[in-house]
């Protein structure tokens, strides 16, 4: 029998990282091998001795010598790893045993089984996803330096109040298409982590809208617009939704692709530059926004062609749930119209309202658009169009 | 009633957590078992004696007991399973480093610092070492006990923590630990990387062990023990269970490894030949 190898610890002792020089000497060794360990740290034959016991490895005070147990192996006899690393060839659902660990990690079983409720690729995934987190990141804009908040003179006193009403209107529609995607991000599968990058990013959009609408409502010190009960209670259908895909479909698709037409209206006929700015920058991220919706629905109308009857049936739900309701309130809809007139000229007022039936008119034609690609026949993405809900969002 | 009746001693809430984990494999493997939780050892030992209890997954001390006691009462105790980590442990007796003690003879009209006095392996088993040695604790040297955990037979790390903070406050000349505390309390930083140097170091004892008797199920205790030594670290089932309780594998009882720790009951006089208590300031 051949002397076993051996490793030389020279002073290092097991109380300042001698495991790490026997594991990775250990790592050679098959089960029942041995592993003599030379050192100088006089207290190395006691740790030695307790470090072995407590790693499942036998002990022997001549040499001293580790007779190599099968504890470290054993511990992952049954990892496996979590699906591939890239987003080619992604699984179908997510491992309920995966948990938090990173995609690609090998992962030791017995641990905990966290519940994500959303763990399956159609309902989440699209192939997009990573270009738009990477665009969503490229995008980011700080509003302290990307808007020029001294730009523009003083509006006249009933012009700012409309453009303050419409900023009033669009902080609490910010602030819905903030917590929706909240609400989801917990509960996605870490699997599919592109996605949650994605809507915390997306999250981090609104949060920046609220900002510069609210900052923008309160530029000129006035007080801040109303808020109506009938937008509001448009709003509440959005938040009471439970389950995502119909979420990301009302909130995503419709809602904020009716607000690309709505922020793209402002840029254009904005009084003031700062509103003009605000309404620019916000559009942007909007636009990654829709696309997401657009293309993780497409993508699940795709391989699920059923999918899209719950569409059109939460779209009649939550018509229904909103006839009673006002709506779009009236001082929103004549805020628009004065913020695009620019003056209380009846010719200027006249071309004002034409642009916000324009504006309305191009809504509907987009959302129509958008349904065409998730598969509706024109007819039914005109009449679902149609039902979507006077507060624009 | 369960067919296997087991005693542990609740030292740690972790207790809870082995045993109510142990227990639903044990079922799911078909044995009936279930235990009950004692606050401190010598409760379990007289249980087990008298019946009450099937099996008791003993402290060394807790073992000794027991073996007197039964043999008192005619009755014959054994050790059914063991951890792998209950063999061949040791104890030291330690010093600062740059204290001027060289040798346990150093020691004489020193002060020792000790775990609770019903520690085996931070009190009973190194003073009795260090009197094989020549130096008689209690009369050559002064002993300072830490008596956290009475009861607990030293389960509790407290005692021995104390000691070694002691050692290092300069309020003792020495500390007596087992060999694996000695490396956790340098990595925790109670007693730093070179700052101590070991005096002495026991022979091998043997720790904790499943102590039963012949008056218990004897098919029911069989299939315990063979489903405790069947229980693998690969299974993720029992491995975080096994984790908690200190080991990777179950092996089959011995009782070679504590005739060190009868001779210190002995000499201390903890318990007399028919496993009464006699130690005189011991409180459980
Ligand atoms: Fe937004
Ligand atoms: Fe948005």
């Amino acid at each position: 029998m051949s002397p076993p190898p051996t490793i030389d610890l020279e002073d290092l002792g097991l109380d300042r990282g001698a495991h790490l020089l026997i594991e990775r000497a250990l790592r050679d060794l098959v089960p029942g091998d041995r592993l003599q360990v030379l050192g100088r740290d006089a207290q190395l034959p006691i740790h030695l001795r307790a470090w072995c016991r407590a790693h499942g490895h036998g002990f022997e005070a001549d040499g001293p010598t580790i007779v190599r147990g099968d504890a470290d192996h054993a511990r992952w006899d049954d990892a496996a790893r979590v699906g591939a690393a890239t987003p080619d060839g992604l699984a179908a659902r997510a491992g309920p045993g995966w948990g938090l660990a990173a995609r690609g990690a090998l992962v030791e079983a017995g641990g905990p089984e966290p519940r994500f409720e959303l763990d399956q690729r159609d309902q989440l995934w699209a192939d997009v996803v990573p270009r738009l987190y990477a665009q969503a990141l490229a995008g980011q804009w700080d509003p302290a330096t990307a808007i020029d908040w001294d730009a523009g003179a003083q509006l006249p006193a009933d012009v700012e109040a409309a453009v303050v009403q419409v900023m009033t209107y669009l902080v609490e529609n910010e602030m819905a298409a903030l917590v929706v995607p909240a609400r989801f991000l917990g509960r996605i599968h870490p699997y599919f982590r592109e996605v949650v990058q994605l809507l915390a990013v997306q999250v981090a959009d609104e949060a920046r809208h609220v900002e510069v609408f609210t900052r923008r409502a309160e530029l000129r010190g006035g007080d801040l617009g109303v808020s109506g009960a009938g937008g509001r209670a448009s709003l509440q259908t959005l938040l009471d939704e439970p389950d995502f895909v119909l979420a990301s479909f009302l909130l995503s698709v419709l809602g904020e692709g009716s607000f690309l037409n709505l922020l793209g209206f402002l840029d254009e006929h904005a009084p003031d530059p700062v509103t003009a700015q605000v309404a620019h920058l916000a559009r942007q991220d909007e636009a990654r926004h829709v696309a997401y919706g657009v293309a993780h629905l497409e993508f699940l109308c795709a391989s699920d062609p059923g999918v899209r009857e719950q569409l059109r049936v939460a779209v009649h739900r939550r018509h229904d749930a909103l006839a009673q309701t006002a709506g779009l309130n009236r001082q929103v809809f004549d805020a628009l119209v004065v913020l695009a007139a620019g003056s209380w000229s009846p010719a200027d007022i006249g071309r004002g309202f034409d642009a916000v039936e324009r504006l309305q008119a191009e809504m509907d034609e987009g959302r129509r658009r958008r349904l065409t690609r998730l598969g509706f026949p024109d007819q039914d993405a005109a009449e679902l169009s149609a039902l979507h809900t006077r507060n624009f969002m | 009633m369960s067919d296997l009746v087991m005693g542990a001693v609740a030292y740690d809430p972790k207790v809870v957590t082995i045993w109510e984990g142990f227990k639903a494999w044990l079922r799911d493997e078909r044995l009936d078992f279930d235990f009950v939780l004692y606050s401190n050892y010598e409760r379990q030992v007289e249980d087990l004696v008298d019946g009450r209890i099937d099996a008791a997954w003993n402290s060394p001390l807790a073992w000794v007991r027991t073996r007197r006691s039964a043999t008192d009462r005619g009755l014959q105790a054994r050790a059914l399973v063991m951890r792998d980590t209950d063999q061949d442990l040791t104890s030291v007796v330690v010093t600062r480093a740059d204290a001027d003690i060289h040798d346990v003879a150093d020691l004489r009209g020193r002060r020792v610092g000790t775990g609770a006095l019903d520690s085996p392996q931070a009190t009973l088993l190194p003073l009795s070492h260090l009197r094989r040695l020549g130096v008689d604790p209690g009369r050559d040297c002064e002993v300072q006990r830490f008596d956290i955990g009475v009861g607990l037979h030293g389960d509790h790390v407290g005692g021995e923590r104390d000691a070694a903070r002691a050692l290092m406050a300069r309020t003792v000349d020495a500390a007596c630990l087992i060999d694996g505390n000695s490396l956790l309390f340098a990595h925790e930083g109670t007693m730093p990387a070179g700052a101590t140097r070991v005096l002495t170091q026991t022979p091998a004892f043997d720790h904790c062990n499943m102590t039963v008797t012949d008056a218990g199920p004897v098919a029911e205790l069989e299939r315990f023990s063979e489903l405790l030594q069947s229980m693998s670290y690969s299974d993720p089932r029992v491995r975080p269970l096994l984790d908690l309780e200190g080991l990777k594998t179950w092996k089959e009882g011995r009782v070679s490894g504590y005739d060190a720790l009868e001779r210190a009951v002995d000499e201390t006089g903890f318990y007399d030949d028919a496993g009464h208590v006699t130690a005189s300031d011991y409180r459980p």
